[in-house]
């Protein structure tokens, strides 16, 4: 199995190449499923302990199990890509997934948010989750599983509160820019002389204007991760540096969740195209290779004919089928370079494609009833999208840090048009409390849209 | 590219067979549920369901799994999702589930991981040695100055005469040094005051054999609610009279008008017709009692649980069998098991239970609901040692 996998790999390569796929350079390493479904469930190869992962794990495992789900295919972006074959599947499903992957490693080479992530984080997540898994098992090691368990609690419940549109890399608030005044004041010589009106008290006014303390953060943060690493009163620093270790991971997720409809569709396109153009390949085997892809692409899970969902590789690959056909791959390749899902859903999942596919909108109500609404597009469009606004997460930011160390955080319920759950808002708030070590409170709405105050550990 | 392949190296790669992450990360959940559990536990073991096979030294508590809180959005009524398939708008693709009484409205819909529950097996020793860490319990005290108590010797106490071999330098030693500190200047380094000498004392060693008499009311007033209160009673007194003792011998007698004595996996399922003389279970105690448990021999503990109704020409009678019990008990305990409208303690045989009380280490409690279970079961305990500190 290997020696033919071994061969056809550098062919779909070479043909990946003509057909105008650029990409770093891709490690292929077969595993067994297990590990394969680890991979999954922790979204890295080797990432820090926590018993969330635990519980992830065991539910993939039943799903596995019941044979309700099969991974196929995970790869890592990064300079090399990092894939991972399963020893498991037939030559004919890793020939697919092969293929496949030269479509992942093209796309995250060239798209603009993967690649402006990429420069942040830096091509070798792989080996930096490593990395942090060692370090927070040496702190497992000196001060115990509780107290490394607690900063994580907090750090990965906060997850998906990052701003990808700051830097990984940030100074304190204002630092730079006061230093920065301060000094061109001392030394610009039109300033110094000019500075003061003729016959003005030099130094009278200087000393009234007393300066206002820089409220913190001067705008809400929405980097909940780095504002607490960064303000927190009384954290350690093997607290914080955990604190950076998730935020950094969560930043290189954060653009495989951004663009996973377009970058699941066009891998499954080009493993498509690929395999359609390698003549190289045994008639069976491109024969078995496209039953596989159909498996793949297929909106509906068994015999089922209406799924709850929308199968990302299904509609990704339809929407970049089209893209292709209508506009040539030029104008194609350009999209898939500047856009993420959001662009890519509202500007190209067209009403007749819609009702090709057989999309629909449904309700969901609260007695458990779901019922197909009347829908237009737009409808349509948000709600494929809605599960992916912000991350997946409310929009809560730090609003300000108060003197005497209290934090004070605001959920943007306008934006999010809901409030929070209360009951895990209130969890989250427990979490923080245990690192944060002074009052923390969180402004949300009630059911009613009035303005409610919740605190760690209260009922009420 | 490069392909490597894990399998078809030797020895070297396989990093990934030695340990699973996954299981790592599954194992700490479970004993962070444990702790929950543990935390809990008190409500938990007092649901009768945990009962259900009295035998068996592991109990099977069905808990959820742990979830990891992060902020999300409150559930609007109506929730919009996209979905794919042969449907048109108006068509119910799930009908409305009928409302579950009790059950939050949180907790509808299909949601993945904080719906399901597993199973958790737990040891009943480790339960109670939970249990009486969280509430504090004592432990039972076996009672002094019966005759099968061996002697031994124990250290104990420090005097200031005594044999050469029990010198306690250390102490002694300590003594000079607090002298000579306190005197100052020209102080004798050590003197006879100083010494210190290890004191033995003869102790009665109590045995640690057991023998608990169950009394249970099997009238036709004691309905399911009352038995079920009765059995969680008498299921934890024992599994904590278990605790202490070695060898435990128990008794079950079912009474109504007469009394029978039952195995311990029949005696929950008995049930009787017609009236109810406590005397006759007494009587009944009391002939096994003087033929296998020879007060001296034994720590006995008597358990009698009842709607507290009995025949009130039978008051004198039963009193009167009772007082010949007492003095053979370590304790005697008196469940009064009743629904939530009856009036408390206040019954026929709360009133015998009453005037035993002025004499002998007793103690009387009423259980209308489960959660009454375990305050009297610490109440049982907890009186049982008072009562034995008295005594000693």
């Amino acid at each position: 199995m290997t020696e033919s996998l071994e061969d056809t790999i550098p062919r779909l390569e070479a043909l990946a190449a003509d057909l105008g796929l650029r990409h770093h350079p891709v490690d292929f390493e077969i595993v067994p499923p297990t590990f394969m479904m680890e991979v999954a469930v922790y979204g890295l190869p080797v990432r820090m302990p926590h018993w969330s992962f635990g519980v992830r794990w065991i539910h993939q495992m039943i799903q596995h199990r019941m044979g309700h789900s099969k991974i196929f295919e995970v790869v890592f972006p990064g300079n090399p890509n990092r894939a991972y074959l399963v020893n498991t599947n037939s030559v004919e499903e890793n020939t697919l997934v092969v293929a496949h992957v030269l479509g992942h490693a093209d796309f995250s080479h060239n798209n603009m948010t993967f690649a402006r992530s990429q420069e942040q984080v830096g091509y070798h997540i792989v080996e930096q989750a490593a990395a942090h898994a060692h370090r927070i098992q040496e702190v497992i090691d000196s001060v115990g599983t509780r107290r490394v368990e607690e900063v994580l609690d907090v750090a990965l419940a906060l997850e998906p509160h990052i701003d990808t549109d700051q830097p990984l890399e940030r100074p304190p608030y204002g630092r730079r820019s006061r230093d920065r005044q301060a000094s061109e004041r001392d030394d610009d010589p039109f300033r110094a002389r000019y500075g003061h009106l003729p016959g003005e008290e030099p130094t009278g006014t200087g000393a009234r204007e007393r300066p206002q303390p820089p409220r913190i953060p001067p705008y809400p943060e929405r980097d909940l991760l780095w504002f607490i690493a960064q303000y927190a009163p009384e954290m350690e620093d093997w607290e914080r540096d955990i604190f950076l270790a998730v935020r950094k991971e969560s930043y290189y997720f954060q653009p495989v969740f951004n663009c996973q409809i377009m970058n699941e569709g066009w891998a499954s396109y080009w493993h498509s195209r690929l395999l359609r153009e390698a003549d190289f390949l045994p008639q069976q085997t491109y024969v078995d290779c496209m039953k596989t892809h159909s498996d793949v692409v297929r909106p509906y899970a068994g015999d089922r004919q209406v799924a709850l969902q929308v199968n990302p590789y299904h509609l990704g690959y339809q929407i970049w089928e089209k893209l292709v056909e209508a506009e040539g791959m030029e104008a194609a390749r350009q999209l898939m370079e500047q856009e993420d899902d959001f662009a890519f859903v509202r500007n190209h999942l067209s009403a007749e494609m819609a009702e090709e596919l057989g999309l629909f909108v449904y309700s969901a109500r609260q007695n458990g009833e779901i019922r197909v609404t009347e829908s237009n597009l737009h409808e349509l469009h948000e709600a494929i999208l809605r599960p992916k606004f912000h991350f997946g997460a409310p929009r809560v930011y730090a609003d300000e840090l108060k003197s005497d160390g209290t934090l004070i955080l605001r959920h943007d319920h306008q934006g999010d048009g809901a409030g929070l759950e209360v009951e895990r808002a209130r969890q989250v708030l427990d979490y923080l409390d245990r690192i944060w070590r002074r009052p923390v409170k969180l402004y949300t709405t009630d059911e009613r849209g009035r303005e409610i105050c919740l605190k760690p550990g209260l009922e009420d | 590219m490069s392909l490597t392949d894990h399998d078809s190296r030797d020895g070297a790669g396989r990093w990934y067979d030695l340990f699973s992450r996954g299981t790592r990360d599954w194992l700490r959940h479970n004993e962070k549920v444990r702790e929950a559990v543990r935390e809990q536990l008190p409500d938990l073991v007092a649901g009768s369901d945990v009962l259900s096979r009295p035998d068996n030294r592991t109990v099977q508590v069905p808990v959820r799994f742990m979830e990891h809180a992060r902020f999300r959005l409150r559930d609007p009524s109506e929730q919009k999702g996209a979905g794919q398939g042969q449907a048109k708008p108006g068509d119910v693709l799930r009908p409305a589930q009928p409302v579950r009484p009790g059950r939050g409205g949180q907790e509808g819909g299909g949601e993945g991981e904080g719906q399901i529950t597993f199973v958790l097996e737990l040891r009943i020793d480790d339960i109670l040695d939970w249990l009486w860490d969280e509430l504090q319990l004592p432990n039972l005290q076996p009672r002094q100055g019966s005759n099968v108590e061996a002697d031994e010797y124990i250290r104990e106490g420090w005097d200031r005469r005594g044999a050469r071999s029990r010198l306690d330098r250390r102490r002694t030693m300590k003594e000079a040094i607090k002298r000579r500190t306190a005197v100052g200047e020209g102080a004798v380094p050590i003197s006879n005051d100083d010494l210190r000498f290890r004191q033995l004392a003869r102790r009665r060693r109590p045995t640690t054999n057991a023998a608990v008499f169950f009394l249970l009311d099997v009238s036709s007033s004691m309905d399911e609610h009352c038995r079920k209160l009765a059995k969680s009673f008498f299921f934890w007194a024992l599994q904590g009279i278990r605790r202490q003792f070695t060898a435990v011998d128990t008794v079950f007698i079912a009474h109504t008008v007469e009394a029978w004595e039952f195995e311990e996996q029949d005696f929950f399922q008995v049930h009787g017709q017609g009236g109810t003389k406590s005397s006759s279970g007494f009587t009944r105690a009391l002939e096994i009692m003087n033929e296998r448990f020879d007060p001296g021999q034994y720590n006995n503990y008597l358990f009698y649980a009842t709607d507290g109704h009995n025949f009130s020409e039978d008051r004198s009678r039963a009193t009167d069998l009772l007082l010949q019990l007492a003095p053979a008990m370590n304790f005697l305990g008196y469940a009064e098991v009743s629904h939530q409208n009856h009036r408390r303690l206040d019954t026929e045989v709360a009133g015998i239970w009453r005037e035993i009380a002025l004499q002998y280490p007793s103690g009387s409690y009423s259980l209308t609901r489960e959660q009454d279970i375990w305050p009297a079961i610490k109440a049982f305990f907890t009186d049982q040692a008072d009562e034995a500190e008295v005594a000693s």
